[in-house]
């Protein structure tokens, strides 16, 4: 028995991607811990990342390679290989930008002993 | 040769120099600053010449790596970036030049981290004003937001939470443009901003347009610092390091507004923001917004470098409504804004910062006296204040009447009056400022030994020199605001329309 897969080609991705976005929101206003808001931030941004590349999904299409020149057939059978490449570009931006949350939360905490928020501005003074 | 690949040119120089930097730090750490004041004066005669190049041969096209557009990277100069990068890449280099003579301690790493990132900045700004790649210029807006957040965080203590805040906004502020981004690829198959603006027509009646445009706007209006999108941004510029405040509030945020106005403007055209959608009034409230919160928080606050923090949001204010009123007038007013801005708000946070290093403090109480202590910072101080005031021939006052003008002429008189509130805003909070510096005296002296002779400690002149050169400029600025509006950004007022 073969596993229905259309569904990822179909609209229930996106769906999902702006339940994510939602979710990244709503940790990132209601937590007053600041690594919880970076999970949030984290998940927020894969949702972006999920969004792009179901873009680029086409039912019964395949991956992007022609195997010799000449040999290509219609664009209808062939995946959008563009989103993918701007989500690995994308990818990395993320992922220093998770570098740099960490680093200052390191640094936070050595300095100050907390992640949350209000203990941060009372010592902070 | 240079000619053709100039628009490449403006980030690379930075950009190389940036990455070189630490190399020559490990030769002579004393090379580092001379290294970056260079480069930023480097980019800065690339992009004046690019200013010429553009008003005398037209808009200059670069395909990157060869790639013809739309499929590969394009980068363009035309009149409206090419007055953009010759502001910021000038104004960054007074900057830097500023930054060298202050010789922060937080920036003095051994491996010339400042100094690097500072150029990782420039970089990534010129980037965004002469990219022609929506994508593009998402990577760019996140070099130059990474480059910030370390540079903020180099401050320590309270700079460190101030950086984490906007570690947050910021990346949620780019994840916003991305996702709109995404919708306006995913609708058109484009990415270049010329392609994208002969397709969207075809799309224009789709309802995930008008998301596409607020998710961007919402983006890139966190990166500016309106209100209310501002949260970041008083925080930051309060406690970074005195020499990357002085480099981030002249430049930074009105690149954001640039890459505003290029999308609306040069993707969507006039009649998008204007007729099509609720756009236009949308922004120009949300400016006037901006406008009146801003000047409001900045009466309201004890500490100069707060103040002029909120004074930005006010001034940013000043030239989304000028963007939301779309009309001639208000575009060449906000263009102008985004010079004279530059040039007043690095004046006034250079005399912050020098005031930091030798009075102690940036609160208004320490400031007593300064025009005995500091005479040069305080003339140049003064003569910011009355550009941020308004009074002519200081800069200020012109491009505020260009934003009145074109208020007056699209009959918009509920903006009309922000602009002079704001104005009368600005008389308030600037004089506020200068009655401490001049006319109070040290209550300390009083029953001291009387009238002391007082020691001038005026900054050092590797210090004053970028002062004064601003100082001059924001009156440059304002004697040839004729001939910049209409040999320049006329020709950039224009782009989009019809």
């Amino acid at each position: 028995m073969s596993l229905d897969l259309s569904v990822l080609a179909g609209e229930a991705v996106y769906l999902v991607a702006f339940g994510l976005l939602a979710l990244g929101i709503f940790a990132l206003i209601a937590h007053g811990n600041l690594m919880k808001k970076v999970i949030g931030l984290t998940i927020f941004q894969t949702a972006v990342i999920l969004f792009f590349v179901a873009t680029s999904a086409k039912w019964q299409a395949t991956l992007p390679i022609v195997p010799e020149a000449g040999a290509a057939g219609p664009a209808a059978g062939y995946m959008n290989p563009l989103p993918h490449a701007l989500m690995l570009t994308a990818i990395v931006v993320m992922v220093a930008t998770l570098g740099v949350a960490l680093a200052l939360l390191v640094r936070l905490h050595r300095r100050y002993g907390s992640f949350e928020e209000d203990d941060l501005l009372d010592r902070v003074e | 040769m240079i000619r053709h690949h100039l628009p490449a040119l403006l980030v690379v120089v930075p950009l190389g120099t940036g990455l070189a930097l630490p190399l020559l730090a490990t030769l002579s750490s004393r090379l580092a600053w001379p290294a970056t004041v260079a480069a930023g004066a480097i980019t800065a005669a690339l992009a004046v010449a690019g200013v010429f190049q553009v008003l005398a041969g037209g808009p200059v096209h670069y395909a990157v790596g060869g790639w013809p557009p739309p499929w590969g990277i394009e980068l363009v100069l035309d009149p409206l970036s090419a007055f953009v990068a010759a502001v910021v890449a000038a104004v960054s280099t007074c900057s830097l030049a500023y930054a060298g003579g202050l010789d922060d301690p937080a920036l003095r790493g051994r491996l010339g981290g400042g100094p690097a990132l500072c150029l990782l900045l420039l970089a990534a700004m010129m980037g965004i004003v002469v990219t022609g790649d929506l994508f593009n210029l998402f990577v760019f807006l996140e070099v130059a937001a990474l480059a910030t957040y370390a540079l903020i965080g180099a401050g320590g203590g309270r700079a460190l939470l101030a950086s984490f805040r906007y570690v947050i906004l910021g990346s949620l502020g780019a994840s916003f443009y991305l996702l709109g981004v995404g919708l306006l690829y995913a609708l058109t198959g484009t990415l270049n901003m010329a392609d994208l603006a002969a397709r969207l027509p075809a799309a224009e009646a789709s309802r995930l347009v008008p998301v596409a445009v607020g998710l961007i706007v919402m983006g890139l209006g966190i990166k500016m610092g309106v209100a209310p999108l501002h949260g970041w941004l008083p925080d930051a510029y309060t406690y970074a390091p005195p020499a990357v405040v002085a480099l981030l509030a002249p430049v930074a945020t009105k690149v954001a507004a640039y890459a505003l106005a290029r999308i609306l403007f040069s993707v969507l055209g006039v009649s998008f923001v204007l007729d099509a959608s609720v756009l236009g009034g949308a922004l120009a409230w949300l400016g006037a917004g901006s406008i009146l919160v801003g000047g409001i928080m900045a009466l309201r606050q004890d500490d100069l470098r707060r103040l002029l923090a909120y004074s930005s949001v006010s001034q940013m204010g000043y030239i989304v409504l000028g963007i939301g009123l779309a009309t001639a007038n208000s575009l060449a007013g906000a263009y102008l804004h985004i010079l004279n801005h530059a040039l007043m708000k690095g004046c006034l946070f250079f005399v912050a910062g020098a005031a930091a290093q030798r009075l102690g403090g940036t609160a208004l109480a320490d400031l007593r006296r300064m025009h005995r202590l500091m005479p040069v910072t305080t003339a140049c101080l003064v003569v910011a204040a009355l550009s941020m005031v308004g009074i002519p021939p200081a800069g200020g006052f012109f491009s505020k009447w260009y934003l009145l003008l074109g208020a007056v002429e699209s009959g918009h008189w509920v903006f009309a009056g922000v602009i002079l509130a704001g104005g009368l805003l600005a008389v308030v909070y600037m004089f506020r400022v200068l009655e401490h510096v001049c006319l109070e005296p040290r209550a300390a002296d009083d029953h001291g030994g009387g009238h002391a002779r007082v020691g001038r400690k005026d900054a050092s002149p590797a210090v004053l020199l970028p002062l004064v050169v601003l100082a001059v400029g924001i009156v440059a600025a304002g004697i040839f605001n004729a001939s910049i509006v209409n040999g320049l950004l006329r020709l950039a007022a224009s782009v989009g329309v019809g």
